[in-house]
């Protein structure tokens, strides 16, 4: 734990080192580009709770599905589609639900984003274990399937009634989740991503389902064998209960901020949420933390666009490194703990 | 081409020993000669003063029980493996190899038992493999084409490697070796995997390569394939040279006697160690009467594996509460699938199981089968019927019971947080053991329990084991060595070939079962043997 939180935050310090050393590069002003992008992430009350918080709850949402489906060893790289998926599910009910009470009506939006994350997530479950499609393969394609098929829906079925716009009516101010700061953009999407964080991190250690879902992601063949766990059952729940988490997120981003579903609808959260799931080595609460820094980190992108000119794709690549610096030191440190380990 | 090959009655008689073929060889030097090899691997003399001639022009047969040290003495010629002692000569020249690929420039090649090439390539590009420079596909296809038309071995030097039957992919091992130019040519098992047309159209190959003025060293355990093929046989047992004869001179008895150490000193003192073993505790008799009750019971049971070959034929079987059954067999006879057939791991495709609701099982790659390496050990012990648990997990019970569990079977852990990785290798054996023999289990069954373990800790384990029988527990072993088998088993069925009977006897009686003989108190023998006696 303790050597968790010392590489974190080197690895947090090499990203400040890489990203003054892109802004050098790119011949911008280092002081001043921090320091916007710092405002942008804490500098103000309405940051905070307006751009940081908010991202940071599509981005646990997303965090949290890949870090159970890495945990069950199943490298899903899907989250950008499940949320997608999940945003489209919940506009289609959006409008037939618009009358009814919103004690009602919102539940079954956020479940019916659940439901279709699940089931697209179910698909690439069929495809390895039917087929043995490699799940990185068949989640990446089904991501440019959902984006696509989103842009379909909003330029066909899904289109508001004018027609001009491709993108979704939007979503009636009733069935807006509930904004809990007056005049700040902070939903009660908030409080829902803490409590699945907290509520997957108590299923994954203190349930019997739990247990079979990390012990056939350390060692398969070991479950099947002394635990006589069914290894195909176990991987098509985590896909599913993944795919649940990540449509979800995307449910709660359309009732939440978007109100409205179009075709750039996620900025890649879904990518993102990998570097947010390995910087906090997969474990559900630590997702909660590492979204808050990356929510940071882009809305301070965004703010130092703005105030220095520095275009928001350098914390992009910031980003990417983040990830390549995790896989490193995971790979330095089991080095140096074989090397300890073969001199003792 | 001085030497013909076809078997000649120059040995001096069935039970010529070491030096026997020198007498005869004296025209052209042996193209290969081992001289007084030892290799030893920790606590274990692999091989000891072991020697081997092979001449020009012939196939020699290296026979041995499991763990006989074949393996090892090729590993050694073939350079992976570098010996403690002794001298190898090549053509009568001292030779020093280092390395496979030196081998392969001396004119020394090995197909290895597991083959070594990569599924996705075609056959022209596995042969490349090993080369330098560009990689030309026309040159390099019809390079094969034209190895393998010169050695008369069908191969489609096109056809990607897992498109290709077991037999096609060991051609290409073949021709891997033979686009080196290899003189000497190892084979390890290589009639293992292979159905019996297969298997006479290689020994057939084997003949004419040797004719040729090349040679192959066969590594097998079955005579018949030996006594077949082979110029000369040579019989390692526990790591020494024990006969070396010409093929003709030999008989399968003889064959079996000198591998399984017959009529020896060393062989009695064994079956003595097994004796006194049996008196120690209840006789085998008093264990197994009919007022205890079966277990755990295979009637005609079949299993076969995904590319439909049989590995069990026709078992059947009975484990009763409070005994040690003991499994023999030489690798690949079918043990590893009966074993989980036995555990509830397979399914059976024909016949009847009869088998307790809870198994305790021990495969022997603990590894792999066993053990969450990077989990504590309290989650390991979870681990054992995790796939029935409903609900919460109870930690709190399950770290206590950990905890109780590494002091009764002596686990060396710092505690039951502490990650099974961190674990020595007797100690892991320790703990699946204990994890699977928690609570008593109404049958356990366990997969070659001693492997990489030290004196102590096998000892420990051993016991373990018999402790659990005396608990009443059905308890099923299978070793690769079968001093362990007979030491711990009240009594023994030998597998052969898929089949499974009981064989009462001594040391010798399983071993010869093991490699196919029908003895007369074997009884009751049901199929995949069918054949006469050797004597």
């Amino acid at each position: 734990m303790k050597r968790a939180v010392v590489q974190l935050i080197g690895v947090l310090l090499a990203a400040l080192a890489l990203l003054s050393v892109l802004l050098l590069a790119t011949g911008h002003d280092v002081a001043p580009a921090l320091a916007a992008l710092a405002r942008g992430a804490f500098g103000s009350y309405y940051a905070v709770t307006s751009a940081t918080v908010v991202r940071m709850v599509p981005l646990g949402f997303a965090g949290l599905a890949v870090s159970l489906a890495f945990r069950a060893g199943i490298l899903n790289i899907g989250a950008e589609g499940q949320l997608f998926v999940g945003a489209a599910a919940a506009t289609a009910l959006a409008l037939p639900l618009s009358g009814t009470s919103p004690m009602v009506a919102i539940p079954i939006l956020l479940a019916a984003g659940a439901c279709a994350g699940a089931a697209w997530a179910a698909i690439a479950a069929l495809l390895r274990l039917r087929f043995g499609v490699l799940e990185v393969i068949s989640t990446i394609m089904l991501n440019f399937v959902a984006q696509y098929l989103t842009g379909w829906l909003v330029r066909g079925p899904l289109q508001e009634p004018t027609k001009v716009n491709p993108q979704s009516a939007s979503l009636a101010d009733a069935l807006h989740l509930p904004v809990l700061l007056e005049g700040t953009r902070l939903h009660a999407g908030v409080l829902l991503v803490v409590a699945v964080a907290f509520g997957v991190w108590w299923w994954l250690t203190q349930t019997a389902g739990g247990f079979r879902i990390r012990a056939v992601g350390m060692n398969a063949a070991a479950a099947r064998t002394a635990g006589e766990v069914a290894v195909s059952r176990t991987v098509f729940a985590a896909f599913v209960v993944s795919g649940v988490l990540a449509g979800l997120g995307g449910a709660v981003e359309y009732t939440g901020i978007t109100y409205a579903l179009y075709e750039n609808f996620s900025p890649g959260y879904g990518y993102t949420a990998i570097a947010v799931a390995l910087l906090a080595r997969l474990h559900p609460v630590g997702v909660l933390g590492t979204a808050l820094l990356f929510g940071a980190l882009e809305a301070g992108a965004n703010a130092m666009q703005r105030d220095a000119g520095v275009p928001s794709v350098v914390v992009s690549v910031v980003e990417a490194m983040l990830i390549l610096l995790i896989v490193a030191a995971d790979r330095w440190s089991g080095r140096l703990a074989a090397r300890a380990e073969a001199t003792t | 081409m001085t030497n013909p090959s076809a078997p000649t009655g120059t040995a001096s008689g069935p039970g010529a020993r070491v030096g026997a073929v020198d007498a005869s060889g004296m025209s052209s030097p042996p193209l290969l000669q081992l001289e007084g090899i030892s290799r030893r691997f920790g606590a274990v003399q692999a091989l000891q003063d072991t020697s081997l001639t092979v001449r020009p022009g012939t196939v020699h047969a290296l026979l041995g029980e499991n763990g006989a040290g074949k393996t090892t003495l090729m590993r050694v010629v073939f350079g992976l493996l570098a010996p403690d002692g002794g001298r190898v000569l090549w053509n009568g020249a001292p030779l020093a190899i280092a390395s496979p690929s030196e081998a392969l420039r001396t004119g020394i090649g090995m197909v290895h038992q597991h083959f070594t090439l990569v599924p996705a390539m075609t056959v022209a590009e596995n042969v490349a493999l090993g080369g330098a420079g560009r990689f030309d596909r026309a040159q390099a296809e019809a390079r094969v084409n034209a190895v393998a038309a010169r050695a008369g071995l069908a191969l489609d030097a096109q056809a990607r490697v897992d498109t290709l039957p077991v037999g096609a992919q060991q051609r290409c091992e073949i021709v891997k070796a033979l686009v080196r130019d290899v003189r000497l040519l190892i084979l390890d098992e290589p009639t293992a995997v292979l159905a019996p047309s297969e298997s006479a159209d290689l020994l057939a190959w084997m003949r004419r390569f040797a004719d040729a003025g090349n040679a192959v060293v066969l590594i097998t355990h079955k005579l018949r394939d030996a006594l077949a093929v082979a110029d000369d046989v040579t019989v390692l047992r526990g790591g020494r040279t024990v006969y070396t004869a010409r093929a003709a001179a030999s008989t399968e008895g003889a064959l079996a006697g000198a591998m399984i150490g017959a009529g020896e000193a060393d062989g009695t003192a064994r079956a003595d160690v097994r004796s006194s073993e049996g008196a120690s505790t209840r006789s085998p008799a008093e264990r197994t009467t009919a007022h205890t009750s079966v277990v755990l019971a295979l009637d005609h049971a079949s299993w076969r594996d995904e590319r439909g070959i049989v590995r069990v034929r026709d078992a059947s079987m009975a484990v009763h509460a409070g005994e040690i059954v003991g499994i023999a067999a030489v690798e690949g006879s079918g043990q590893h699938e009966l074993l989980r057939l036995l555990a509830g791991r397979y399914e059976a495709a024909a016949g009847r199981v009869q088998r307790p609701a809870r198994v305790g099982f021990v495969p022997e790659d603990r590894h792999r089968d066993a053990l969450l390496l990077d989990a504590p050990l309290y989650e390991n012990a979870a681990l054992h019927g995790a796939g029935g648990r409903r609900g919460r997990m109870p930690w709190g019970p399950l770290r206590a019971r950990t905890t109780e569990l590494l002091a009764r079977f002596d686990v060396r852990a710092s505690g039951p947080v502490a990650v099974a990785r961190t674990l020595s290798g007797g100690n892991q054996q320790k703990f699946v053991l204990g994890r699977e023999l928690d609570e008593q289990p109404q049958a356990l069954v366990v997969e070659n329990p001693s492997r990489g373990l030290d004196f102590k800790a096998t000892a420990a384990v051993q016991q373990a084991l018999r402790d659990a029988r005396d608990g009443g527990t059905a308890v099923v072993v299978y070793s690769s060595d079968l001093d362990e088998v007979l030491m711990l088993a009240d009594r023994v069925y030998v597998m052969h070939a898929g089949a499974v009977r009981e064989v009462r006897g001594d040391r010798e009686a399983v071993g010869r079962a093991m490699l196919g003989e029908e003895t007369a108190n074997g009884g009751n023998a049901n199929g995949g043997t069918g054949r006469e006696g050797a004597r």
